[in-house]
């Protein structure tokens, strides 16, 4: 990379705590989906949330950036309550979100999307180094959204929440349905993600691509959280989350 | 010139202008409904009042302010752009997570009480407005006589249709449009005011409609019923178009117009329902209408 890395973090700022959700329960329509998740994460740290389909992980994230229908309890980001404030405001926050779905837009270019989220904080990636970082886009940035490939598409969608400055992350399901050699190429990105301090929440089915890089897990059944592994435990409790995860 | 098929070229001609000049008026309002309807969803029934109201806003304007022509063409899409902003903060967003239904007949009755307000204050007959000194007179062609305001109209329609056009394909601003029309959750999520994005749109398509409503005001009568008779069209237009289709309004209008006019040439008797015919032959071969997104 020719762009200077980040200074690395203080003591100080990885004891900051970016995100802690207490007693979160969230609702779409009359289904009441979560029941009271509690979970903290501090700057810089990369968190996974794991569980079944249903579980849950997914609506977490949403309800992180004010997506749910209804929510309850506390989610408080930077220090700044947010479970009262709409989508635009929490994204303001620094936020950059990159949904299950990837959400690329099909009328819009492949550069169009990639301009399209707003600055929220400087210090964003520019779009020679997203470039770099991610080579096929820089082929590919004429190409309407819709005739992208998955793989590539996704790698748009992480893209995309890097040049807005977004200091934390939040990455649902990003290696859903790809093949083995993008879900490398993705493995390479989240690391250097980690290696710059950027703070990452990531929802994934599996620890088989997480479990290396991440600091924590947290398993989420029926709505709640279930088990929480250090990466330190990871081995010695390996066997409980095969059978939280296995279906 | 000889006649053609029995017809004389002065009267095709003749049509085919009067059909440009009715067809600039659908893709002009045709465009504001699509934007509007890309973004909100809303099937905005009050567009045809709001038409009307800009024409009486250039007609008093000029009766009781002195406001000439070319400062209502500025003002009435300014006074009208505002009451839609008022109109979607304080009605529409209220039922925005309800059925369609819903704004549609909100947006229906909406247009009913501005109607009955006005022909309460001014009566059913239209008010005359004067065109404008600048564009009085006209050119003759040779092969016909071209009034110089309805030349106007057409050239003015097609430059704000396509500047519209332009901002809304070639801009940043027009980008987050396009990715609201798709999914406004997660334009949102990246921060920007999606709230205030519907409300600046509403009010920026009904202040289109009322751009129409003062280029039409010197060649129809600014009378209360001027918007209803026009607008069951425009829907016409908008469903052959595609909804939300932003250039099949454009293109769509336009060209109905001119088809409505050969119409006129040609068997007068189906004029006015060419377009419902044209309207179901597109629904059943191209359901989305001829620019919209086949799913």
């Amino acid at each position: 990379m020719q762009s200077q890395p980040k200074a690395p973090l203080s003591e100080s700022d990885k004891s900051y705590e970016q995100l802690r959700i207490s007693d979160l329960h969230a609702y779409y329509g009359e289904s009441h989906v979560l029941h009271g998740i509690d979970l903290q994460v501090r700057r810089g740290e990369m968190v996974t949330l794991l569980g079944r389909n249903g579980a849950g992980r997914t609506t977490t994230i949403r309800s992180i950036m004010g997506l749910v229908d209804r929510r309850s309890g506390s989610i408080v980001v930077n220090g700044t309550e947010t479970v009262h404030m709409s989508p635009h405001r929490i994204a303001r926050l620094g936020i950059g979100y990159c949904p299950e779905e990837r959400g690329i837009f099909a009328s819009l270019s492949a550069e169009e999307n990639l301009n399209l989220p707003p600055t929220l904080r400087s210090g964003g990636m520019s779009l020679e180094e997203i470039y770099e970082l991610f080579p096929n886009l820089k082929d590919r940035r004429k190409s309407q959204g819709s005739k992208l490939s998955g793989g590539e598409q996704q790698m748009l969608a992480i893209a995309r929440i890097l040049r807005t400055g977004a200091n934390f992350l939040l990455l649902d399901e990003i290696t859903e349905g790809l093949a083995p050699v993008i879900v490398e190429a993705l493995g390479r990105v989240v690391r250097l993600l980690k290696e710059r301090g950027y703070t990452v929440v990531m929802a994934e089915q599996s620890f088989a691509f997480a479990g290396p890089l991440a600091d924590r897990h947290y398993v989420i059944e029926h709505g709640q959280v279930v088990e929480c592994v250090e990466a330190h435990e990871l081995d010695s409790k390996r066997d409980l989350l095969e059978s939280y995860l296995s279906v | 010139m000889t006649e053609l098929i029995g017809i004389s070229p002065q009267l095709l001609f003749a049509q085919v202008l009067v059909g440009l000049i009715n067809g600039a008026f659908y893709a002009v309002l045709s465009l504001g409904l699509a934007v509007i309807f890309g973004l909100l969803n809303i099937i905005n029934f009050s567009h045809g009042a709001m038409y009307m109201v800009g024409a009486f806003c250039s007609w008093l304007g000029m009766q009781y302010l002195g406001i000439n022509y070319w400062a209502a063409l500025i003002l009435a899409p300014v006074v009208v752009g505002v009451i839609g902003l008022l109109i979607e903060r304080t009605l529409l967003r209220r039922i925005q997570h309800e059925d369609h239904l819903y704004s549609l007949l909100l947006t229906f009755g909406l247009a009913l009480m501005l109607e009955g307000i006005f022909v309460e204050l001014f009566g059913v007959s239209g008010q005359r407005y004067p065109v404008p000194d600048l564009l009085n007179g006209g050119i003759n062609l040779g092969f016909m006589f071209l009034p110089i305001y309805r030349a106007w109209v057409v050239a003015a329609a097609v430059v704000v249709c396509f500047t519209v056009w332009y901002l809304i394909e070639r801009t940043k601003l027009g980008a987050y449009l396009r990715a609201g029309t798709e999914n406004q959750a997660l334009v949102q999520a990246f921060g920007i005011n999606v709230p205030m994005m519907r409300n600046l749109t509403y009010g920026f398509g009904v202040g289109l409609a009322a751009f129409a409503g003062v280029l039409a005001a010197p060649i129809y009568s600014v009378a209360p019923h001027m918007g209803s008779s026009i607008i069951i069209v425009v829907f016409a237009v908008v469903v052959i178009g595609g909804m939300g289709s932003v250039l099949g309004a454009i293109i769509t209008g336009l060209g109905l117009g001119v088809i409505e006019g050969l119409t006129r040439v040609f068997y007068a008797e189906i004029s006015n329902t060419v377009i419902f015919i044209v309207m179901a032959i597109v629904l059943l071969l191209r359901p989305a209408g001829l620019f919209g997104r086949q799913s």
